[in-house]
C-alpha cells in the first residue's frame, strides 16, 4: 500500500490535469487555425492548417502602429492589475491584522458589512460608479480603475489575510514587543513576513480579480492606448459575428503573463512550506 | 517608494484633448475599421488642424457606456450603430436631432430613412443574404425545396443557418407573411403565419436539411470545410471565408406555397449626441460622413453594402458581386422595428424556435412566448406616494441609531482608536466605491419602467416577484423555482470546489511529491485563461453533433446525449464548466492555508498511530477550518450570483428552466427593456436570501463547534 501511494497520488493529479488542460487545448487548436475553421468533432483537438496569422491580428502585425498600441495596452493591462495587488494588498493587510488582534468596536459590524458587500449582484451599480469617478475626477484615469478593482477585491482579501493572521500565533508579536518594538513595527517584521504565503495568494486574487474584468474598464476608460487586453480582446465578438481565431488566441495570450505572475507566487507558497516561518 | 510614485504618476497620466477634436466612437473592427480611419483621415485633410478622436468600443460595452457617458458630456459627440437601438437610445437621451441639411434624403430609399428618422446619418445596410458553395451547387436553387432536394454527397447539408436566432429566423417567417413584432407593439410572432414558418423549420430540422443547434462558427465551418451547400449569413461573413472558396451570394430563396423569403434590415448610421450637437465640427464631419466620397471609400475598403445608393454608378463597387448581391438583398429586407419594444421580443421568439425544434407543438409554444413577451411589457405600476418607504427607513434608522447609542461606550470607543488607525482607510475606499454605488442601487429597486419614464413605485416591484407576477409559485421563471435551482447549483458547484481543492492542495503539498511545481502551474490554467473565452468552448463542446463530449461517450458507446434539451444534461453541463473554472482557485486558497499548519502537529499524530485518513479529518481539516473558511463562503455566495457561466453555456436552455436568480435579473435589466428596478428588486432580494443564509450558518456553526 505505502508503494502505491505515490504512484495513485500522480494517477489523481494526473487526471485533474488532463480535466483542466483539455478544453484549453480546444481553445488553442483554434487559436492555431486558420481563417473560419473552428475546430470541430473528434476527440482530439486538431488545428486546421496551423498557422499564427491569429496571434499576429491580435499583437498588431501589419497593422500600421499596431504593434505598439498592444505593447501599450499590454503595459496597461499589467500596471493596472499588479497596481491592484498592491493597493489591494496594502489596503487589506493592516485592516485584516486589526480584525485577526484587536478586540475594537464596531469590528462585529464591519465584518458582516465586508461580506455583506459580496452578497449584493453588481446589476445596477454601473452608472453610481461611473458618477462616483467623475465627482472624484477620476474618470478615464489607470487610478480610477485600479481603486474600482481594489476595493472590489477588498473584502475578500481582509477574510484571507485576517483567517492567516489568526493562525500566526501571538507570541511571536509578543516577544518582538518585549523587545522594545512598537506594535506596528511587530506587525510589521514579523507578522508580514511569517503571512508571506497568504498575502501571496491574496495578491494573485486581486490581480485575477483586474487582469480578466472588461465590462468596467469598457465604460470606465476612454482612450484607445489605455485599454486593457480584455477589452481589446472583447472587440473581436461583434453584434452579428465573432473573430474566434483572433478571440482565441487572444485569451492564450493573455493568460501567458498570469501563468508568469503565478509562478512567482507559487515560489511564496513553497517557501512558507520549507522554510517553516511559522514555528509556535 | 520611488516608484509607487512613478506608478502614481503612470496610473493618472492623461492626455488633454484638443479643442479642435470631434469624438467618435464605434464597434468596427477588421476592414471596417480601416475604411472609417480612412474617412477620418479625408476630413482631417480636407479641414486642417482638426481631429477626428477614434474609439473603438467592444459592443458587449456599447450601449452601457454610451447611457453613462453621453447624459454627462463625456461621451463622443458621434457615434456610429444600428438604427435597431436607436429606440433604445432615444429614451436614454444620448442623441440629438441632425440639423436637416445634413443628409440628402433623396440619395438614400425611403425605407433607410424611415429606419433612421431625423436621428441619423445612414451609412451601410446588414442583412442576410443566402451564400452558395460553387462547386456543390453549380445552379443556385431559387426555391427552399429545390434546394432541399439538391443532389449533394453523403454528409453534406443542404443549408446551414442559425435556425434557433430570432434573427435568422425572421426571413422564413417573412416569406409566410408574418412578423416578430407588429406595427401596435404586440407580439406578432404568436400567428397562422409564424406557426406554419415553424412548421416548416420542424420538417427541414427533422429531415436534416440544416444541422443540429447550429451556432455561428459551427455555420461558417461547415460552409468552409464544404460540408453545408448554402449557409443564411451577412456580410460579415466574408472575412473568414478566404480566397481558396468559390461561392456565390444570391437572394434568399422563396417558400413554396408562400413568397419570398425576406432577412431584416439593421441601418447602420452615424448618430449625434446632445453634447456633439453644440460642436460645429461634428455636424460638419456628418456632412462628410453622409458625402459620396465617404460611402465610396466605406464601400472599397471596408466591404460595406452602402446605403448612399448613387455610390453603385462606381464601376470598382458595381463589379464586386458580393456586395452588390447584399445591395440587392437589402433592397428586399425589412427594416426591423425601432421600438424599443422590440428588445422584448427577441428572447420569447427564440423560446418558441427552440422548443419547436426540439420536437414542442409550434402552436403552444408561440401562445407561451406571447404569454411572456405580454408580461414582460406589462406596463410599470402607478406611481406610489413615498410615504411608506420612508416611515420602513425612518424606523430602520431610529432603530440603528437605538442601537448604537444602547451599545456605544464612550471608553470602548476610546480603546478602539489604535484599532482604526488600521482600518479606516479599508472603510474609507470600500464605502464609496463599493457600498455607495450598491445603496444606489438598492435604491433603484424602488422604481420601475423604462429609461425614459422611470417613476418611483414604492414596493410593486418586490411584490410582483415575490407573488410570481401573479403567476403560479413554483411556475416557469417564477422566483421561488428559480431560487430552488440557485441554491441545488450552489451546492453542486461548492462541494465539487471544495473536495477537488483540498483534495489536490493536500497531494501538492507533500513535498516528497515530484513535478510539484509543473502539476500547480499546469492546474491553475482554467482560472489563468479568461472564463468569457473557455466557457464558449465548454459550450462548443457540449454541442450534440459536433461536441467532444459526446464524441469522448461514444467511444464507451455511449449515444449522443442533446445536452441542452433537459434540465439534468444542462445543469450538469453549467456545473462541469464551474466546476472546472473554480476548482483552481480553492487549490491556491488550501495550498497557501496549509503552509500555515504546524508540522509538528502533524507528526505527532503520525507517531501518535493516526491512519491518513484519521489525520485528515481530525488534525488536518480543523487546523485549516479559519483561514479556509472565509473562502468557502465567499465561494458559495459568488457561485450563488455567478451569471456568467449560466449565460455562455447553457444561456438557460432549456426554456430558462437553467436560469439562476442573478440571470434572471439580468435579463430583465438587458434583455427585456432596461426594467433596471425591477433587476434591482431581484438584487436585494438575493443579497436578503445571502444574508439569512451566511446568519443561519454562522449560528449553526457556531453551536456545533
Amino acid at each position: 500500500m505505502k508503494k502505491l501511494e505515490p504512484f495513485l497520488a500522480h494517477l489523481v493529479v494526473l487526471i485533474f490535469v488532463a480535466f483542466a488542460l483539455y478544453p484549453v487545448l480546444w481553445v488553442l487548436s483554434v487559436a492555431l487555425s486558420g481563417a473560419g475553421l473552428a475546430s470541430h468533432g473528434g476527440v482530439i483537438p486538431i488545428p486546421h492548417g496551423v498557422t499564427l496569422d491569429n496571434a499576429r491580428a491580435v499583437v498588431g502585425v501589419g497593422k500600421p502602429g499596431g504593434v505598439e498600441l498592444f505593447a501599450r495596452q499590454l503595459t496597461s493591462s499589467i500596471v493596472v492589475s499588479l497596481g491592484t495587488a498592491i493597493v489591494g494588498v496594502v489596503i487589506a493587510t493592516p485592516a485584516a491584522y486589526a480584525l485577526a488582534r484587536f478586540q475594537f468596536f464596531g469590528a462585529r459590524a464591519a465584518e458582516r458589512g465586508l461580506l455583506a458587500t459580496q452578497m449584493f449582484p453588481a446589476v445596477a451599480s454601473a452608472v453610481p460608479l461611473y458618477l462616483i469617478l467623475d465627482a472624484l475626477h477620476l474618470l478615464d484615469t489607470r487610478l480610477g480603475l485600479v481603486l474600482v478593482y481594489a476595493s472590489t477585491a477588498v473584502p475578500f482579501a481582509i477574510f484571507q489575510l485576517r483567517g492567516s493572521f489568526q493562525t500566526i500565533p501571538v507570541d511571536l508579536e509578543e516577544a518582538a514587543m518585549v523587545d522594545g518594538a512598537t506594535r506596528f513595527q511587530a506587525f510589521v517584521r514579523v507578522v508580514l513576513p511569517a503571512a508571506r504565503p497568504a498575502i501571496a495568494v491574496t495578491a494573485l486574487f486581486c490581480f485575477m480579480a483586474a487582469w480578466n474584468e472588461f465590462i468596467l474598464a469598457a465604460t470606465l476608460l476612454s482612450r484607445e492606448s489605455a485599454f486593457t487586453l480584455p477589452v481589446v480582446l472583447q472587440r473581436y465578438v461583434g453584434e452579428h459575428d465573432a473573430a474566434w481565431g483572433p478571440f482565441a488566441a487572444g485569451a492564450i495570450l493573455v493568460s501567458a503573463p498570469v501563468m508568469i505572475f503565478f509562478y512567482i507566487v507559487q515560489k511564496q507558497l513553497v517557501a512558507g512550506l520549507t522554510a517553516g516561518g511559522v514555528k509556535g | 517608494m520611488k516608484w509607487l510614485l512613478f506608478l502614481f504618476l503612470f496610473l493618472t497620466s492623461c492626455e488633454d484633448l484638443d479643442a479642435r477634436t470631434v469624438v467618435l466612437w464605434h464597434a468596427y473592427r477588421g476592414d471596417e475599421e480601416k475604411a472609417l480611419e480612412q474617412v477620418a483621415r479625408d476630413f482631417e485633410k480636407a479641414h486642417p488642424g482638426v481631429r477626428v478622436e477614434m474609439l473603438a468600443v467592444p459592443f458587449e460595452a456599447y450601449l452601457s457606456k454610451l447611457e453613462s457617458a453621453a447624459p454627462r458630456g463625456h461621451g463622443p459627440d458621434v457615434f456610429i450603430d444600428a438604427h435597431t437601438r436607436l429606440g433604445a437610445y432615444r429614451q436614454a437621451k444620448v442623441t440629438a436631432e441632425i440639423p436637416a441639411d445634413v443628409v440628402d434624403a433623396s440619395a438614400y430609399d425611403a425605407s433607410t430613412m424611415d429606419a433612421v428618422g431625423k436621428y441619423g446619418v445612414p451609412l451601410s445596410d446588414k442583412c442576410v443574404a443566402l451564400y452558395v458553395n460553387d462547386a456543390l451547387l453549380p445552379d443556385p436553387p431559387k426555391t427552399l425545396d429545390a434546394l432541399e432536394h439538391a443532389k449533394l454527397p453523403a454528409g453534406v447539408f443542404p443549408l446551414a443557418y442559425e435556425a434557433d436566432v430570432a434573427y435568422y429566423h425572421a426571413p422564413l417567417l417573412a416569406a409566410f407573411g408574418g412578423r416578430v413584432l407588429g406595427d401596435d407593439g404586440s407580439f406578432a410572432f404568436d400567428s397562422e403565419a409564424g406557426v406554419l414558418s415553424l412548421q416548416r423549420l420542424q420538417k427541414m430540422s427533422r429531415e436534416h436539411v440544416i444541422p443540429e443547434e447550429p451556432n455561428g462558427p459551427l455555420v461558417t465551418q461547415l460552409f468552409v470545410s464544404g460540408k453545408a451547400a448554402s449557409v443564411i449569413n451577412g456580410p460579415w461573413l466574408r472575412a473568414d471565408l478566404g480566397t481558396s472558396l468559390r461561392y456565390h451570394v444570391v437572394p434568399l430563396p422563396a417558400v413554396e406555397g408562400a413568397g419570398q423569403m425576406r432577412p431584416l434590415l439593421s441601418v447602420e448610421a452615424a448618430m449625434l449626441t446632445p453634447h456633439g450637437s453644440k460642436n460645429a465640427l461634428a455636424t460638419d464631419f456628418l456632412r462628410y460622413l453622409a458625402s459620396r466620397e465617404a460611402a465610396l471609400t466605406l464601400a472599397t475598403i471596408g466591404h460595406q453594402v452602402v446605403a448612399r445608393n448613387d455610390a453603385w454608378t462606381e464601376p470598382s463597387i458595381a463589379n464586386d458581386a458580393p456586395l452588390v448581391a447584399f445591395h440587392e438583398a437589402a433592397k428586399n429586407a425589412i427594416a426591423t422595428p425601432v421600438s424599443a419594444r422590440m428588445q422584448s421580443a427577441w428572447v420569447p421568439t427564440d423560446e418558441a424556435i427552440r422548443k419547436t425544434l426540439r420536437g414542442g407543438d409550434p402552436r403552444a409554444a408561440l401562445a407561451e412566448s406571447h404569454r411572456r413577451f405580454d408580461d414582460a411589457v406589462k406596463p410599470p405600476p402607478p406611481p406610489a406616494s413615498p410615504a411608506p418607504a420612508l416611515v420602513v427607513l425612518g424606523l430602520l434608522l431610529l432603530f440603528a441609531s437605538w442601537r448604537i447609542v444602547q451599545n456605544t461606550r464612550i471608553a470602548e470607543i476610546r480603546s478602539s482608536m489604535p484599532a482604526y488607525k488600521y482600518t479606516a482607510h479599508a472603510i474609507v475606499i470600500v464605502g464609496v466605491l463599493v457600498v455607495l454605488p450598491l445603496l444606489a442601487g438598492a435604491a433603484t429597486s424602488l422604481f420601475a419602467g423604462t429609461r425614459d419614464d422611470f417613476r418611483y413605485v414604492g414596493f410593486a416591484n418586490y411584490v410582483a416577484i415575490l407573488t410570481a407576477r401573479g403567476g403560479a409559485l413554483l411556475g416557469h421563471g417564477s422566483f421561488w423555482l428559480t431560487l430552488l435551482v440557485t441554491v441545488l447549483w450552489t451546492v453542486l458547484n461548492v462541494a465539487a470546489h471544495v473536495s477537488i481543492g483540498l483534495l489536490l492542495g493536500v497531494i501538492l503539498s507533500r513535498p516528497v511529491m515530484r513535478l510539484r511545481g509543473v502539476y500547480r502551474a499546469a492546474l491553475v490554467l482554467p482560472w489563468a485563461v479568461p472564463s468569457y473565452v473557455t466557457a464558449l468552448a465548454w459550450k462548443g463542446m457540449f454541442h450534440r453533433q459536433f461536441g467532444a463530449v459526446n464524441a469522448l461517450l461514444s467511444t464507451v458507446g455511449v449515444e449522443p446525449i442533446s445536452w441542452f434539451s433537459r434540465f439534468s444534461t444542462s445543469l450538469t453541463a453549467n456545473v462541469t464548466t464551474n466546476v472546472w473554472l473554480g476548482f483552481p482557485f480553492m487549490m491556491v486558497v488550501t495550498l497557501g492555508a496549509l503552509t500555515s499548519i504546524n508540522k509538528e502537529v502533524l507528526e505527532a499524530a503520525e507517531v501518535d498511530g493516526c491512519t491518513r485518513w484519521q489525520r485528515f479529518w481530525r488534525v488536518t481539516l480543523p487546523l485549516l477550518r479559519p483561514a479556509l473558511l472565509p473562502a468557502v463562503v465567499l465561494g458559495a455566495i459568488w457561485t450563488f450570483n455567478m451569471f456568467n457561466v449560466v449565460f455562455l453555456v447553457s444561456g438557460g436552455e432549456p426554456d430558462g428552466s437553467t436560469d439562476i436568480l442573478v440571470s434572471d435579473a439580468y435579463r430583465w435589466a438587458f434583455t427585456r427593456d432596461a426594467q433596471y428596478g425591477y433587476a434591482a428588486a431581484y438584487a436585494v432580494l438575493i443579497f436578503g436570501l445571502l444574508w439569512l443564509m451566511t446568519r443561519a450558518s454562522a449560528k449553526i456553526s457556531a453551536e456545533s463547534t
